[in-house]
């Protein structure tokens, strides 16, 4: 893995908002990081991505993007997701800044549904895309009776929606977009990130920022402070659950996976969601394998046959980036070295 | 148990208009006026100026007929509406001479919350019958930070238990149930959190005699157990002799009356509160 | 395979927008000319520039080419088109009495000052097929215009109107619009907020979507509320745009803009007098769209609405925050992105409140706490 370099297209402005508009998102930014955890109403210009398809990580994105920085856009955790693609490119088109697949060469970070297995450094930036900013969605409908809720701090009918959760199911239901506190003040939504990303935004690094471009709202859980997912003293909050399960490509077994299914033995495989991380642990294996030339460690000798089919292409189609091959560790060198220069 | 002379609570020149409002409305109004309706700028004085203290322990009247603004008395106390002017001291908040009425929304949640419990006359004001009856009450416990679900199992199950509801109902939606159970679940929301202070709004109107009966003989063995100072208002004086140690008496915004309530119903000085005491059996 | 399918995705998203191109073209006519777009499907671009707020008749038949006559698609394309134009002036306020209309009825009024004109119009006409069109070539199109140039007479048309509502001002039947309500806000520039003001009302609904403006306005119609509405006039036509320019000493003539202006009548209530009154319903939009003009007008007085159960259409959250076309396609569609990660996550809550129930089950009693932990 390594840093790609890009250029900018002639014709927008640098990252395609007008300086006016991306300074009263900063300003938007700095309220937000100043009162954790708050939702700051912003204006969220329209962007040549559908609503709903992550514009208001975008509009942060490019608020906050300078010619410096290296860049890493992933979607389910993914760099390869469609969506991920043609995010990274509209940035790339109109700011020309390196990118990469690495989660420690990125300066910063735009995600959907996923926070990186690895762990953030403080001169790092998350930037999060945000479907349903409101967490109080799940009990009152009316934007105008919640921001009173929040103003109160009146989060009483969430807790009676989890209790009731607990009376009926025995458990609280609700997966990803877990209800955190954050401060010991707001209650956020931390986007769709699943339980397991929940609690690297307490006392994190690094800088995370909330953006919800169609419902116009930015908020921020800045670093070294408090996020909380509700849990009763005696209903605990948990991750989920992957005891046993291991990932068909790095072995891993301390990652959040997705599972899928071999469509035609019908075997339920799991698979790392964080891509970039997998692959590294992959490259690592590989060579650690090949120094010790014990064919039997490889994490793939486990796999069956069909699931060996099944995660090639992931390889294959992954070649138009840097990846585990010997070109691309020299291309790799190259690029470290030429933004070392700069 | 009797008042201790302890005031839990203390309402300074609470007034409340509805409309702009001008110099003279408090002056243009009240029974002497024969009217709430200020004649030089239309604006409703809904409770005008009104001072009383509750003692702990005490039950404390408000009687007075509909419009005469005892309900948007409780209603200012407990934030539902906000007072035009006036204080509000309760002694269980800040020093105890921290003015509610000037505090921030965060504030008044708190006091809500934590030193408040309240009964309106229609249950679907106090509770929601999307809830499950465990559920309302267990509301009012969250809201006062008990954050233990076997706790509050246990603790609604008790009051849900006093307030005569079935056990077996804890989990069901009082959406089903009768108006006079919905009325005690009410209650037991409104016990939920120990509050020193207790409103309670027409608590027993609308419902059946004998259920009346029953409603108004647990809010008496409640105080009796539980101390709780209360102020009950209510449009029938029978039910304010049965409950209440001391008595207002308010007409057209203003309180009329004020005394023990013995000394009101043997000897009504206000022409008003004659006329109530004696139209009653 | 989720995670195969989307690997790589960006060779398969230039051969997605390939793919399109193909489509579009493949039934090998000739390519539509723009001009023909803006010329002849004249209310689709007038409905584009409508919703993707921006009056550029050309960008709008560009965008409707480009979509494949996609209403939304081409509305999305003019507004992100939008956001990336600097704007340097802020027009004069645009007096719709200046109107040189080219059509203006009454539905509340049988005669009005000015006469009702009924300009072009379908409403009377049978929506038969008109075969006659399969055959239409540049030379019957030129002998239909020299029919057809007989008939109108530019003098008989006055060069404006009276306002309907304006005569019932004078009679005093009309609230007046008043002096609250008058703060103007900028919805591109600011979120909208609740207590929403009047002008961010109009700003939201002006760029609606007609299909969904036009679904709440009927709802009201309808029963669900209680708005009983008259169409006091409706005008389409032509308003004359002025700027300030530093350098000039009067305002400066930027052109004319076509637009729908509805006035919708409705019922008493009492004004700040405690004197009963009519009320106004304001519908105005880009180009000529009568019935999201008329939608407009409805929803602009449902809103206004003091009933205390709030119907679907006198809810301003509701209206406002669902009519924006571009915002409810998007996030319709998106959808269509990949949610395995947190379909995983539901998975893993529905498999374990499935064995709680499973155990509680077995042990004949209902699911109870467990031993906590993370």
């Amino acid at each position: 893995m390594g840093v790609n370099q890009n250029r900018k297209h002639r014709g927008y402005n640098f990252a395609f908002l007008d300086e006016n508009t991306k300074r009263e998102i900063r300003r938007k930014l700095l309220k937000a990081v100043a009162i954790p955890g708050y939702q700051v109403p912003f204006a969220s210009p329209e962007l040549p991505i559908a609503r709903g398809w992550g514009t208001g990580g975008l509009q942060i994105t490019m608020a906050i993007i300078g010619p410096g920085d290296v860049l890493k856009v992933i979607d389910q955790g993914c760099d390869g997701s469609v969506n991920a693609v043609n995010i990274r490119k509209l940035l790339v088109k109109t700011t020309g800044v390196a990118t990469t697949f690495d989660t420690n060469a990125a300066s910063i970070i735009q995600t959907r549904h996923r926070i990186p297995e690895e762990a953030m450094r403080q001169d790092q930036i998350l930037v999060l895309q945000v479907p349903i900013p409101e967490p109080l969605r799940y009990v009152e409908a009316s934007e105008a009776k919640t921001r009173e809720m929040h103003g109160e701090m009146d989060y009483s009918r969430m807790w009676v929606y989890l209790y009731e959760n607990i009376v009926q199911y025995g458990e609280i239901t609700i997966g990803a977009r877990y209800p955190s506190l954050v401060n010991r003040r707001y209650l956020i939504d931390p986007s769709p990130i699943p339980r397991w990303d929940v609690p690297k935004l307490n006392q994190a690094e690094t800088l995370y920022l909330f953006g919800a471009g169609r419902e116009k709202r930015i908020y921020a859980v800045p670093p070294h402070t408090l996020a909380e997912p509700l849990e009763f003293e005696d209903f605990r909050f948990r991750v989920e659950d992957f005891t046993g399960r291991s990932c068909i490509r790095c072995g891993a077994t301390d990652t959040y996976m997705n599972e899928m299914y071999d469509s035609s033995s019908g075997r339920k495989l799991f698979v790392c969601s964080d891509s970039g991380y997998c692959d590294r642990r992959r490259e690592q294996s590989v060579t650690q394998n090949l120094a010790c030339a014990e064919p039997t460690g490889h994490p793939l000798g486990r796999v069956p046959p069909k699931a060996e089919a099944l995660v090639a292409p992931i390889q294959e189609r992954s070649r138009s980036y840097p990846t585990a091959s010997k070109e691309a560790g020299a291309l790799e060198q190259v690029v470290i070295e030429g933004k070392e220069a700069r | 148990m009797a008042a201790t002379g302890e005031a839990v609570l203390d309402v300074r020149g609470l007034t409340r208009l509805y409309g702009a409002g001008c110099p003279d409305c408090l002056v243009l109004t009240g029974p002497d006026a024969g009217t709430n309706i200020c004649p030089q700028c239309h604006a409703i004085v809904a409770c005008n100026n009104i001072s009383f203290d509750l003692e702990q322990g005490e039950i404390l009247g408000i009687v007075g007929e509909s419009g005469s603004g005892k309900s948007t008395l409780l209603r200012c106390i407990c934030f539902d509406e906000e007072a035009t002017a006036g204080e509000c001291y309760f002694a269980a908040f800040g020093t105890g001479r921290d003015d509610a009425f000037s505090q921030t929304g965060q504030a008044r949640r708190y006091i809500r919350n934590h030193l408040l419990g309240i009964v309106y006359q229609n249950p679907l004001m106090g509770i929601k019958p999307h809830f499950t009856a465990g559920g309302n009450v267990a509301e009012k416990l969250l809201t006062a930070d008990v954050y233990n679900v076997s706790l509050i199992r246990q603790r609604a199950a008790t009051l849900l238990q006093r307030t005569e509801v079935p056990l077996a109902r804890m989990d069901d939606f009082p959406a089903n149930f009768s108006g006079g159970m919905q009325q005690r679940v009410q209650i037991a929301k409104a016990l939920a959190n120990n509050p020193p202070v207790l409103l309670l709004d027409e608590v027993s109107t609308g419902l059946d005699v004998s259920v009346q009966a029953r409603v108004l003989d647990l809010i008496k063995e409640i105080q009796r157990d539980l101390g709780i100072a209360m102020i009950v208002v209510s449009h029938d004086l029978g039910v304010i002799r049965l409950l209440a140690d001391r008595t207002g008496v308010m007409q057209h915004g203003q309180v009329i009356e004020f005394g023990l309530t013995d000394q009101i119903l043997e000897d009504p000085q206000h022409r008003y509160t004659q006329l109530l005491v004696h139209s009653m059996l | 395979m989720g995670y195969v399918a989307v690997a790589g995705g960006e060779e398969a998203i230039t051969n997605a927008e390939a793919l399109v191109a193909f489509y579009r073209l493949k039934g090998g006519s000739t390519p539509v000319q723009v001009r023909q777009i803006r010329e002849q499907m004249r209310l689709a671009v007038d409905k584009v520039m409508s919703e993707g707020s921006l009056y550029a008749p050309g960008i709008a038949a560009l965008a409707l080419k480009q979509a494949e006559g996609d209403g939304i698609e081409a509305s999305f394309i003019v507004r992100a088109y939008r956001a990336t134009q600097p704007r340097r002036y802020v027009s004069l306020p645009v007096d719709t009495r200046q109107m040189r209309v080219i059509r203006r009825i009454s539905g509340a009024f049988q005669d009005v000052p000015g006469g009702q004109v009924l300009g072009p119009t379908r409403d009377y006409t049978q929506r038969l097929v008109d075969f006659a069109l399969l055959g239409e070539t540049p030379e019957l199109a030129a002998g239909f215009f020299k029919k057809i140039g007989v008939q109108t007479s530019r003098s008989a048309l006055p060069d404006t109107f009276p306002k309907v509502i304006d005569l019932l001002r004078r009679e005093g039947l009309m609230a007046e619009p008043g002096d609250r309500d008058r703060a103007l806000s900028d919805i591109t520039r600011e979120a909208i907020s609740f207590p929403c003001n009047r002008s961010a009302k109009l700003q939201s609904l002006a760029r609606g979507e007609t299909g969904v403006m036009m679904a709440l306005a009927y709802s009201s119609m309808r029963g669900f509320g209680d708005i009983h509405p008259y169409l006091g006039e409706l005008r389409v036509g032509t308003v004359p745009l002025f700027i300030n320019h530093r350098a000039k000493k009067h305002p400066v003539y930027l052109g004319p803009v076509l637009v729908t202006e509805a006035e919708i009548i409705s019922g008493q209530y009492e004004d700040d007098q405690g004197i009963p009154k009519l009320t106004l319903g304001y519908g105005l939009c880009f180009g000529h769209n009568e019935l999201k003009a008329i939608a407009m007008g409805v929803l602009d007085r449902t809103m206004q609405s003091q009933a205390p159960q709030r119907a679907p259409a006198e809810d301003e959250e509701f209206v406002l925050y669902h009519i924006d076309g571009i915002e409810s396609s998007g996030f319709s569609a998106h959808w269509k992105l990949p949610h395995y990660v947190t379909f995983q996550s539901t998975l893993d809550r529905l498999r374990r409140t499935q064995k709680l129930k499973e155990e509680a089950d077995t042990l004949g009693r209902e699911p109870e706490p467990e031993t906590p932990g993370l």
